[in-house]
């Protein structure tokens, strides 16, 4: 297990170092130039060429490259370009509210996707069955920003149950939590649905139900934990998914997380934010996947390392 | 011997129905009331509250109530008043300003400011390492080209002449200049806290102005409080102001609505526009005003066929710029030429290029290309933008002109405009130019004068007229306060001779709207100021102070 936990580690970082490259030779290769930016629209050539001269753009790329990588491994993120702060600074203000919300937001999905999963795996067929399938479509395809802003109208504006978007107590955690888990929930019901309606096929369920033990019993000591395996794989890819997408419903909700700040950053070209925010990101994700692969190591004892 | 002008001050003091006394006490409103908070909502955090740094839509009035320059604009307005500067004189040749500054004017950290701490910011923000994108305004400076360079650390031109007496040579007569120290570039900072805090300065505020720095969380909140030692007296009215980032329009509006917000910063979202204004009890909410912007659409002179001048007139004549102001739900004035209304040197009663389709056919036919041609039409990708650009797809395909849309990112219009042979046409519309300052001369320099038609540069119709670039370096030559209206005359003639040339297509000035809260009081000017942008918060008070 060890060796295996060592070998995933050491091809974490390989991935990690070529994220930071293909990040950066994409950044270099844009047309947008980031000393403009800087400069403004009043600036002397001379100004242009000095800021290039001081922050080491008008050096070749390798040895740009070169340069970032020495200090990352130092554990400088650098400094941002427009704001002149540590990226680290600035990523590790808002970094903390975006595991919150991925957090809330998973643990929002799995209640409700496997829940909705469960029931229609057990009414397969029914009425209940099409209707609970129809939702999760519904909640799969639905537009980020329409489920957010209707959440907060209904549920802040109109009823004003919750404060209008905000960051600080668990009343400001709900609606975004909810938003996204409702969206994700789509995947992870019908995912179940589809595992638990294998699993309740098997010869193991029909054994145990001719031994005489219970529905609740056999559902929850023998199909559940068999069911959820390929779940648990899911939510690895679901931290990448989370990583990349939820500045939306952060934009909605006026929740400080570090999708706002890469957001901010793009359209500005600030380049230093970018690779801090692509390379966090990227370490979110391999760590998650290494968690999950782990977590079904340990769960499924048929599943070996090789 | 120097000669004791009269100062412009006088002048406008003169002018104006109430003496503009130093300390400004005339200007205090008998109806406002002492305390209270406001809150104001960003989209975008804030940058940066570096004086030397600040460039943006959000900084701009926050810089402004943190820190104080020699010069400062009267409230609501954009004429000139004296700031931390008690007086001035200038001398006979226009080239040596001699600053007597106020005594008594404290730092947030209680120390008292003098000429040295005005010498140390000019210096600061001139020199190259602080990568100020403002430098350049301090070019008619003495000394400014060889701290530019980097070989000296201070400006020569600026010297102190003892505690309270600061004196700025010009390297060029820079009819201007009272309007650069009144730049955000210029506010006086204290060199021991920029020392203190190194790199890291613009996360802090130490300057002199009505407010100073009392919390900022990263991401979510800045708050503003009081500065009771200001040294207008009277001055502010709020206990705070605090600033919401992170927040989008459309919810803004929302919590307004709900009574959570004051005033939304972003402005009322374009979607709701019309819903809000079609609503009686909320319109009365918002306050309309000019602002010194135009949008215009570029011609790059460098690619054929706009090189010809006939064809340039003829799109002037093909473009509906009442259609457009439609686009934007009315919230614009169709523009005739490139200075906003509200501008000094504005032409009264020029008519511009009128839209006449038939004309511009005819012209068009004229000048060989009777069956058009093909070209691109660049843009920026946020809403209205795009859909600007389709209008003006439609009204050049009515004279045979094929337009293909590029739709990209504003730093990628920004970077195809900068290069001379990219860019046929160029929407300006959310880079549109915002005046920095109140004067005819800041819609010329870097997006119609040769200099700015460099790589890079923002003239991207690349237009270099070197007799126009020698009348407007004579018409900022013209320092003498007695020549304030000839000088505007020359200006006025300047961009008609611009318009002879038509690089632009001129096409609307956007009104600014600010939506505020019921409790918020103040005259309606302080919610449009030009200068500080948008709402003057050292002037603004709430009506229900407990």
């Amino acid at each position: 297990m060890l060796a295996y936990i060592a070998r995933r580690l050491i091809m974490s970082a390989l991935i990690l170092l070529g994220v930071s490259f293909i990040t950066f030779a994409l950044l270099y290769l844009l047309p947008a130039d980031p000393v403009r930016q800087i400069a403004g629209r009043s600036a002397t050539p001379e100004t242009v060429a000095n800021i290039r001269a001081q922050l080491g753009l008008d050096q070749s790329f390798i040895v740009q490259y070169a340069r970032y990588l020495g200090n990352l491994l130092q554990g400088d993120l650098g400094r941002s370009y427009l704001q002149k702060t540590e990226v680290e600074t600035l990523i590790a203000s808002r970094l903390p509210a975006s595991l919150l919300l991925m957090a809330g937001a998973i643990v929002c999905e799995l209640v409700l996707g496997l829940t909705m999963g469960v029931v229609a795996a057990l009414r397969r067929g029914t009425g209940t069955d099409n209707t609970l399938m129809i939702v999760s479509f519904v909640g799969v395809s639905a537009p980020q920003f329409v489920v957010g802003l209707l959440m907060l109208y209904v549920f802040a504006v109109q009823l004003r149950w919750f404060p209008i978007g905000g960051y600080g107590t668990f009343a400001h955690f709900v609606l975004p939590a909810m938003t996204l888990g409702i969206m994700g929930s789509g995947w992870y019901s019908r995912m179940m649905r589809s595992s638990m309606i294998d699993v309740l096929r098997q010869d193991f369920i029909r054994t145990a139900r001719a031994k005489g033990l219970g529905r609740a019993r056999i559902m929850f000591r023998h199909a559940l934990p068999n069911a959820i395996l390929p779940i648990i794989a899911m939510i690895g890819i679901d931290v990448g998914i989370f990583m990349g997408g939820i500045v939306v419903v952060e934009s909605v909700f006026g929740w400080p997380g570090i999708g706002q700040l890469a957001w901010q950053a793009i359209q500005r070209v600030d380049i230093p934010i970018i690779m801090g925010v692509t390379l966090v990101s990227a370490c979110a994700i391999v760590i998650g996947n290494l968690v999950a692969d782990i977590a079904s190591l340990l769960a499924d004892p048929r599943i070996k390392i090789r | 011997m120097k000669n004791l002008l009269t100062t412009t001050a006088l002048i406008a003091a003169l002018a104006l129905p109430q003496l503009a006394i130093a300390d400004g006490h005339s200007d205090l409103d008998p109806d406002a009331q002492y305390g209270g908070n406001i809150t104001i909502t960003y989209k975008d955090d804030v940058a940066t509250l570096d004086p030397a740094i600040g460039y943006d839509w959000q900084n701009w009035s926050m810089i402004k109530s943190l820190y104080d320059g020699l010069m400062d604009y009267t409230p609501g307005t954009t004429d000139l008043r004296p700031g931390l500067a008690e007086s001035y004189e200038i001398s006979e040749d226009g080239m040596i300003f001699t600053f007597k500054l106020r005594e008594g004017v404290l730092f947030h950290n209680g120390r008292e400011m003098t000429a040295e701490d005005v010498k140390y910011s000019l210096d600061r923000v001139t020199n190259p390492v602080t990568q100020s994108p403002g430098a350049g305004f301090f070019g008619s400076i003495a000394g400014y080209d060889a701290v530019s360079a980097g070989e000296v650390e201070g400006l020569s031109g600026v010297t102190v002449v003892d505690p309270y007496t600061v004196e700025i040579t010009l390297s060029r007569p820079d009819a201007t200049f009272l309007h650069v120290m009144g730049l955000n570039f210029a506010s006086v900072v204290a060199k021991e806290a920029v020392d203190e805090a190194g790199a890291d300065f613009g996360k802090t505020a130490m300057g002199t102005g009505a407010f100073r720095l009392g919390e900022w969380t990263i991401g979510q909140r800045l708050v503003f409080e009081k500065n009771a030692d200001y040294w207008r007296e009277g001055l502010p009215y709020l206990d705070s102001v605090t600033f919401e980032v992170g927040q989008e329009p459309i919810v803004a509006l929302l919590r307004l609505q709900n009574g959570e917000v004051d005033v939304p910063g972003d402005g009322i979202p374009p979607a709701k526009f019309m819903e809000v204004m079609g609503d009686p009890d909320q319109a009365a909410q918002v306050i309309e005003g000019g602002q010194l912007h135009t949008g215009y659409i570029t011609l790059n002179v460098n690619i054929p066929p706009f090189d010809n001048v006939d064809v340039r007139r003829a799109v002037n004549m093909a473009i509906n710029k009442e259609r457009i102001t439609q686009v934007i739900n009315g919230r614009a004035v169709p523009a005739t030429q490139p200075l906003p209304p509200s501008m000094p040197g504005y032409t009264e009663d020029y008519a511009g290029y009128a839209y006449d389709v038939d004309a511009a056919k005819a012209l068009l036919a004229d000048a060989g290309f009777a069956d058009g041609f093909e070209t691109e039409l660049f843009v920026m990708n946020t809403d209205p933008n795009p859909r600007i650009a389709q209008a003006i797809q439609q009204d050049l395909s009515q004279i045979g002109i094929t337009a293909s849309i590029q739709s990209l990112a504003q730093a990628s219009v920004i970077a195809a405009g900068g290069e001379a042979d990219q860019a046929p046409m160029i929407w300006s519309g959310g880079m549109a130019w915002i005046a920095d300052f109140p004067d005819a001369s800041n819609f010329y320099g870097p997006i119609l004068g040769c200099d700015g038609a460099v790589q890079g540069g923002w003239n991207w119709s690349w237009y270099c007229n070197a007799d126009i670039d020698a009348m407007a370096i004579e018409a900022d030559s013209m320092t003498d306060p007695d020549m304030v209206d000839a000088r505007l005359q020359m200006w006025s003639d300047i961009y008609m001779a611009v318009m002879e040339d038509a690089p632009w297509v001129p096409v609307f000035n956007e009104q600014r709207y600010t939506m505020k809260s019921e409790r918020m009081g103040g005259a309606d000017a302080l919610y449009v100021d030009p200068v500080s942008i948008p709402v003057n918060y050292d002037y603004v008070f709430v009506t229900d102070v407990q």
